[in-house]
């Protein structure tokens, strides 16, 4: 039996670290009061044996090389710390560095956890993955993984998102996966998190369910913070080296987590650097329609831990909303709720039309097309930046690291829909050139019934086809 | 198993045991598909053979069940249905009849109103205890103490997939009986019912359980004749749910008959 949490525990960890201690390796399975197992009993034993896995590879100088290999051959780390000099005009000219995860491999940070889990779904002999995604970044992610080291891949992916990000879906197909859209509730993050773990429970023999975020049942959320530490570590030395001196702030965009837990990491036990979580604010946090779950959830247990939730008085989860679907999830990783509690991260809404401002300025000023996710954190780096230089004589010696954990190219569409570049049929405007998504050949012959002024919300449907 | 406190699931257990059979168990969720339905479609089953009844609390994210369950849940909770209800539905149940109603709720539901307050208002109703399909006895230390204090049964699952030293403590933790999935998946009917479940039966005997029951899967006469040969009680769920969405209460009260059917051991 794991030991249960305490109140104490939480005041404990808090006073160790301001006492000098370390919270950048919280082990799990609770982070203060948080975390924990709150799984059906069936999958409590896969869960041990991923542990058990987990640790003896972590200690297992073969796996660390093996992982490291990966991360550098074929990911493609390190990546980059790049200064954004026109961008940081913006933000009171405190002088702005993204951490380019856009870089790697699949266009994101979530290649650094699929690789890991992937590896280790081999150590523990099963065949199969599955994942669930929202953006389609860790779908894609998973399949990659899955095409690389030979195994069977399911994604399960809300039908909302698959339309919202139809070229990922077919990403996933193209790389061998199985892509099915889940028509459950709001058909969005947390729905295909439910499909999945109820194919976990049956398939759990030769199945590893490969979790995308910080989030869920321990070992997940130490784990994936595990496969994430990389971003961190890496930010780290490259601020030093390029400044000379630790950033004044650290920024990340908060789903679940987990890009925003591996670039803490390397910051958490420097008390000079403050850092900041994003959350999507989606309308705005008074209209009810976000998913800013630590601003305005309450703690409660879903998907297997005890966190923030956005729920109702009836402890019934609460749909969220965000023009961003990697961040549309109403729960967040254990960690992030502990941190929040303890002081030692700041997390703040960004509304959509925020993210969606420093999303083309990005463009305009940096030539970099951003992850709708990452312009969440780039729109508080902004404002964070602004605050931090009020007043100050030299606003170039504040330095902030906002981590870009994945490019933009999957929220064209979207990004076109949002700027009003778009005429009704779909087209750019004043050119025959559609955004919609390509037909598959099964669909061809049904395109042809369908009205060519079929609203996307439409495609919803299409999509359940198009995928089974 | 803790006995200190008068359990009436095990009372229920006991006295279908003392006629020569295991015991019947139906579910159905609250709500569904309104809260006088359910009471009335519990009283039916109650008086058509049902020795415990489960009633369960439809929730938005139930990933214990497959497809039957998750349609009746998400529309009980569409049509309005609020979590206290499920007091009324217990206690409307319990004022009718004198079967051991318990109620199936996932735990966040229970978590949000609290856990002792919970726990009051299910003695209060006359409540038996609970069935807690996510919540393990390593989590559950709140549940413990309110328990202890309404005098309500704690009912855990065990798995085929529990090791021996969780199969241990899961009895250890539980009150009045163990609820035994008979299949690595989630709820719906299935043609046959797993050969797993009577050797986890068997184990779960063997590490000190003195009343097990048989879940998922379970859907006809055949299924619980089989199951009642070595567990002390059957559970059916999707079937039951799948008569009141297709035939209302009378359709529930005469698959609960038949069902019953399947509990009285066949003369050799």
């Amino acid at each position: 039996m794991v030991d249960a949490p305490s109140e104490n525990a939480d005041n404990n960890a808090a006073d160790a670290f301001l006492q000098g201690g370390s919270l950048k390796h919280a082990p799990g399975p609770y982070f203060g009061g948080y975390g924990g197992r709150w799984m059906p009993e069936s999958l409590i034993a896969a869960l041990d044996e991923l542990e058990d896995t987990f640790e003896k590879a972590k200690a297992d100088p073969e796996f660390l090389a093996q992982l490291s290999d990966l991360n550098k051959n074929y990911s493609g780390r390190p990546s980059l710390l790049t200064e954004a000099k026109r961008f940081s005009e913006h933000a009171g000219g405190a002088r702005i560095f993204l951490k380019r995860e856009d870089l790697n491999h699949t266009g994101s940070h979530k290649i650094n956890n699929v690789l890991g889990q992937a590896l280790l779904a081999k150590r523990m002999g099963k065949t199969r993955v599955i994942a669930e995604t929202g953006a389609g970044q860790h779908g894609v992610a998973s399949a990659t993984a899955a095409a690389l080291l030979g195994l069977e891949c399911v994604v399960y992916m809300g039908a909302e998102d698959c339309r919202r990000q139809a070229l990922n879906v077919a990403r996933m197909q193209l790389l061998g996966a199985t892509v099915v859209p889940v028509v459950n509730g709001s058909q969005t993050l947390k729905d295909a998190i439910n499909d999945a773990l109820r194919d976990w429970v049956s398939n759990v023999d030769n199945t590893h369910y490969l979790l995308g975020t910080a989030a869920g049942a321990h070992p997940f959320p130490a784990m994936v913070r595990f496969f994430h530490e990389v971003i961190g570590e890496e930010a780290r030395a490259q601020i030093l080296e390029q400044t000379g001196k630790l950033p004044d702030a650290v920024c990340a965009c908060i789903g679940g987590g987990s890009n925003a837990i591996g670039i803490f990491h390397g910051f958490l036990d420097d008390p000079s650097v403050k850092i900041y979580g994003f959350e999507a604010g989606g309308d705005g946090v008074d209209t009810g329609r976000h998913a800013a779950t630590i601003t305005l959830g309450k703690p409660g247990v879903l998907h297997g831990a005890r966190s923030y939730l956005m729920q109702d008085d009836d402890g019934q989860t609460i749909e969220s909303h965000s023009i961003s679907a990697g961040l549309d999830y109403p729960g967040v990783g254990p960690e992030h709720a502990y941190l929040a509690d303890i002081g030692r991260v700041s997390y703040g809404p960004i509304t959509d039309s925020e993210a969606m401002d420093a999303f083309k300025l990005l463009c305009r000023t940096e030539g970099i097309i951003p992850a709708i996710e990452s312009s969440h954190a780039l729109a508080g780096a902004i404002k964070v930046g602004k605050r931090l230089t009020e007043g100050t004589a030299n606003p170039s010696e504040t330095v902030i690291i906002v981590n870009l954990s994945g490019r933009g190219d999957k929220d064209v569409e979207t990004a076109a829909e949002w700027f009003d570049m778009l005429d009704e049929e779909g087209k750019v405007k004043g050119t025959n050139l559609s955004t919609r998504k390509p037909k598959g050949p099964a669909d061809r012959a049904e395109t042809e019934a369908v009205p060519a002024t079929a609203a996307p919300a439409s495609s919803a449907a299409d999509n359940n086809e198009d995928q089974n | 198993m803790t006995e200190q406190t008068a359990s009436k699931s095990a009372a229920a257990i006991d006295r279908a045991r003392d006629a020569g059979r295991s015991a019947l168990v139906c579910y159905l969720p609250a709500g569904y598909p309104d809260v006088q339905a359910s009471i009335d479609a519990g009283i039916a089953m109650a008086k058509n053979g049902a020795d415990l009844i489960e009633i369960g609390i439809p929730y938005s994210d139930p990933v214990m069940d497959g497809p039957v369950i998750q349609a009746a849940t998400t529309e009980a909770i569409a049509n309005g249905f609020r979590v206290e209800s499920v007091f009324d539905v217990v206690a409307g149940i319990t004022a009718a009849t004198d079967v051991a109603v318990l109620v199936m709720t996932y735990w966040n539901p229970v978590v949000r109103l609290g856990v002792d307050e919970f726990s009051r208002r299910l003695a209060e109703a006359g409540g038996a205890g609970l069935i807690t399909p996510d919540l393990i006895p390593d989590e559950a230390s709140e549940w413990f103490a309110a328990s202890d204090k309404y005098g309500l049964d704690r009912v855990f699952l065990v798995a085929p997939s529990s090791s021996p030293e969780r199969l241990a403590m899961t009895v250890k933790a539980s009150r009045g009986f163990v609820y035994a999935v008979s299949i690595m998946g989630v709820t719906g009917t299935r043609l046959a019912v797993s050969s797993s479940a009577e050797k986890l039966v068997a184990d779960t005997h063997a590490a000190g359980a003195e009343r097990v029951c048989v879940g998922l899967g379970v859907s006809n006469a055949s299924h619980v004749r089989e199951i009642a040969a070595y567990a002390d009680g059957v559970i059916v769920g999707t079937a039951l749910v799948a008569a009141i969405r297709d035939g209302g209460v009378a359709a529930v009260a005469d698959l609960t008959r038949d069902l019953s059917a399947g509990l009285v051991r066949e003369e050799a």
